[in-house]
């Protein structure tokens, strides 16, 4: 209806230049939205104890992204911590994708809050690319708004009492370029121009065909990260930009005006994609595999699928049969359709895109974020019945695998991988918090001095990265002998009234009641002046036998938080050590406990 | 040109032979082994652990520090270690004696699902650590002999008495490869009410199959002087060197003041 003949030449004109022309809808701090908490509630979303997302409130209060969790309840004290949670956040984005599939058929999703498609039929159909732009915004507005009343009216129900009245903003940005990495670019930006704290009116940003590196040209040479974080670690990117800025080249113009040559041999094939991208000639896969092999994989689910997790199950085995089927030829997978069947003959698809390669983990986690929302969400909205029967899986984009670079010092990422995937399977068999890691601490007691911090609270792969790094001076079991706990202790204080080393390897999780006497049986103490008040002959645990005692040393005493009535706590420690044992005992308001053993 | 002249000579044939020899990859024993801190590579063929073996350290005494020991060597070499069962482990003994806490995960399981998480952990983890908290029944510590096998990877199981193991009656069924145990453990240092516990000599019986089927006794500091682990010579029990200040004195003079 709403186009005219004039209209539609004309842009069929603009597209000609270019048929990657792409539209990006970006929705700001996805994360946080996903949580459908009012926005004026300081609200921040925390991953491995950063701030990943944050809300309007929390935007007022001086919060921002990489903030300990620390730092921004010092910023804002009634802020609210909620954890990262990719499978909340795409179940919620699917409401939006239904809205832009309005538009157009098959909708590309980046990640949950960011999606993408084509431009050339609908702005056609539309009138320009300016008109379809604006369509869009207006309709995914509409249907993050409906997310929010959607979601305030479940939670509800479930018992979490929140205002109807509240604004729930969501700041959408809607870019236009030549490629989806430029539009992902424009989107951002148009995100930009209205501020974050959401003061302005949303304009979408539509870069004219040809024109991608003249608009990127005085933008932070940073915005190039589009190009590089998936495909390279981002640590890397990182390093990149921060050399480029300090060789004084700090917008992507600079960055073009480079010879090419210089910044293949400076920064390879991570510099070579945003060059790509800097310069307006978007990576575009030049190597496409023969389309004719046909490499998809699919599996029957039998008995039938009602849950996330089974299919999940069947994902994961799926995607590492198409990951080996690929590699095997050299080949990496930039783009995935995956196909659910029910058995009420619903079909469910959705393309997925990445820039670089998705690995079986990444093609894994995809289908179960879309599962996620089907399931849930698109069940409530009748699109989908019965239980998944099949589950297919399509390479639409196939490149050839450039491989990664290993770091120098041969980074294990493999173990890595293999022990966080297990580690997966793991919580799923017995919840969350049955996976946990060691974490050192500096502490006064020997139970305080490791804790056990849930899985889901840590980066694994930065651990991993950081522990690779150390390789070298660890690999040498002579040199690490000679020094053993360096990396481990560095930086953990000198906490005085600490015992010296070694430290007790086992440690009971509840101390066991002990006794200690002296040669007349009288159950001994430690003075003020930290003086026992006989020689400990006897000891006896738990009620049981009686051991005498060979060798015995301490006391090592403790005042801790004497200004505190509450959290003041005194105690003495000994080693004693009977039957060729040696344990540690803890005296604490007249009673001795059995705290730890040096097995 | 080259190959149309070997064809010819003998000589050339077996020089390409050779070259051949030298360029074809081989799979080297060491691959499939987990390496071993230093300390423990004279005792064991190779260095290191054989990957899929299944290693049983018991002893009295000191079982928990030799079973840390002997995953301080895998983890420094990049393996990661799977703790199931060992809620009471000192972690920062652990760290002491050179594990590498960053590739350690522990497990609390309970005991009827004891059998799939291990399944699952012995498909991903090089090192899987079974403390004595679940005793198996036999059919499902075969199953798991059997799975480590074929993944090349090494379950250690410890039943020391210290780490809740009085508490379960049930003995592992004996499978191991690999046998460990302390014999003797004398701790060095502390005195009567002087010093403090400083170090810690251990011998160990190793016993096993595949190389190690002749008994060999390991002498070990552990912890040595600087709380990590080093091999020892033999030390005549009982007989206090200038280590211990045992024989200092009988009562201590503290006792006086108090």
């Amino acid at each position: 209806m709403p186009n005219t003949g004039s209209h539609c030449s004309q842009s069929s004109a603009d597209s000609a230049g270019s048929a990657a022309r792409t539209l990006v809808v970006l929705c700001a701090d996805w994360p946080a939205v996903a949580t459908a908490r009012p926005a004026e509630k300081p609200l921040v979303v925390v991953h491995a104890n950063r701030v990943i997302s944050l809300n309007l409130g929390a935007r007022r209060q001086g919060i921002a992204i990489g903030f300990t969790m620390r730092e921004a309840q010092a910023h804002s004290p009634a802020v609210e911590v909620v954890q990262y949670d990719q499978q909340r956040d795409a179940r919620a984005f699917e409401l939006v994708l239904a809205a832009v599939e309005e538009f157009v058929p098959r909708v590309e999703v980046i990640e949950p809050g960011q999606c993408a498609f084509p431009t050339l039929g609908p702005s056609s159909y539309h009138g320009g690319d300016h008109a379809l732009a604006q369509l869009v915004l207006a309709r995914v507005q509409t249907a993050v708004l409906n997310t929010a009343v959607l979601n305030t009216a479940v939670l509800q129900e479930s018992g979490f009492a929140h205002n109807r009245g509240a604004t729930l903003a969501c700041v959408v940005g809607v870019g236009i370029a030549d490629g989806p990495q430029g539009a992902q670019i424009a989107a951002k930006e148009s995100i930009l121009r209205t501020g974050v704290l959401g003061t302005g009116v949303l304009q979408p940003m539509v870069v004219q065909p040809g024109k991608t590196a003249e608009f990127l040209s005085p933008l932070p040479i940073e915005r190039l990260g589009v190009a590089t974080d998936s495909t390279h670690s981002s640590k890397s990117a990182a390093e990149m930009f921060d050399v480029s800025r300090r060789l004084g080249i700090r917008t992507v113009g600079r960055f073009a005006a480079l010879p090419i040559a210089d910044v293949s041999a400076r920064f390879g094939s991570l510099g070579m994609s945003a060059y790509r991208l800097a310069t307006g000639f978007e990576t575009t896969p030049l190597n496409l595999a023969d389309p004719s092999v046909d490499f998809s994989v699919e599996a029957a689910i039998d008995p039938l699928a009602e849950r996330v997790d089974q299919v999940a199950f069947v994902a994961v085995a799926l995607a590492e049969q198409l990951h080996a089927e690929l590699s095997g030829q050299g080949l990496a997978c930039s783009r995935v359709l995956v196909v659910a069947q029910t058995d009420a003959g619903d079909r469910i698809e959705r393309l997925w895109r990445h820039e670089g390669a998705l690995s079986a983990a990444d093609i894994a986690r995809r289908v179960r974020w879309q599962l996620e929302g089907w399931l849930s969400t698109g069940r409530s909205l009748g699109r989908c019945s019965g239980g998944v029967e099949r589950l297919q899986l399509i390479p639409e984009q196939v490149i050839a695998d450039t491989g990664m670079q290993l770091g120098f010092w041969g980074e294990i990422h493999n173990a890595t991988e293999r022990a966080v995937q297990a580690l997966a399977r793991v919580q799923a068999l017995l919840g969350a918090d049955a996976v946990k890691l060691p974490e050192l601490r500096g502490a006064r007691s020997v139970s305080e001095q490791c804790q056990l911090v849930p899985i889901d609270a840590v980066d694994l792969f930065a651990k991993g990265r950081s522990s690779a790094n150390q390789s070298p001076a660890n690999s040498q079991n002579s040199a690490s002998s000679q020094n053993p706990t360096s990396s481990q202790t560095a930086g953990m204080g000198p906490w005085p009234g600490r015992l010296p080393l070694p430290s007790p390897t086992v440690v009971w999780s509840e101390p066991v009641e002990a006794e200690l006497v002296d040669a007349f049986g009288q159950s001994l103490g430690v003075s003020g002046r930290g003086v026992m008040s006989a020689v400990p002959v006897r000891c006896r645990v738990a009620g049981g036998q009686w051991h005498q005692i060979q060798y015995w040393a301490g006391p090592w005493c403790t005042e801790q938080r004497w200004w505190d009535a509450i959290g003041h706590r005194r105690r003495a420690r000994v080693q004693v050590l009977f039957d060729t044992a040696a344990h540690l005992l803890t005296l604490e308001a007249g009673q001795w406990w059995l705290e730890a053993t040096y097995d | 040109m080259r190959a149309v002249d070997s064809k010819k000579s003998p000589a050339a044939i077996a020089q390409l032979r050779t070259a051949l020899a030298h360029t074809r990859p081989v799979v080297l024993a060491e691959q499939r082994r987990l390496p071993l801190l230093q300390a423990f590579q004279e005792v064991f063929p190779g260095g290191g652990l054989q990957r899929g073996s299944i290693v049983h350290v018991s002893g009295a005494v000191g079982a928990t520090a030799v079973a840390l020991a002997v995953a301080a060597g895998p983890t420094q070499a990049g393996s990661w270690a799977a703790c199931v069962g060992v809620e009471q482990m000192g972690w920062a003994a652990a760290a002491e004696l050179g594990v590498q806490l960053q590739r350690v995960a522990v497990i609390q399981t309970p005991s009827k699902s004891w059998a799939t998480v291990t399944a699952a952990l012995v498909d991903s983890f090089d090192l899987v650590l079974c403390g004595a908290e679940h005793a198996p029944s036999a059919q499902d510590a075969r199953r798991l002999v059997a799975r480590a096998r074929e993944r090349g990877s090494v379950v250690m199981f410890i039943s020391g008495e210290s780490l809740g193991a009085a508490q379960s009656a049930r003995p592992w069924p004996s499978v191991a490869d690999v046998e460990l145990s302390v014999v003797h453990a004398e701790w060095f240092g502390i005195g009567q009410g002087t010093g403090r516990l400083r170090q810690r000599h251990i011998s160990l019986d190793v016993t096993g199959r595949r190389g190690l089927s002749r008994s060999q006794r390991l002498e070990l500091w552990l912890p040595d002087i600087s709380g990590a682990v080093a091999a020892a010579e033999h030390i005549q029990a009982s007989t206090p060197t200038e280590l211990t200040p045992t024989e200092l004195t009988p009562s201590s003079p503290l006792l006086d003041v108090g």
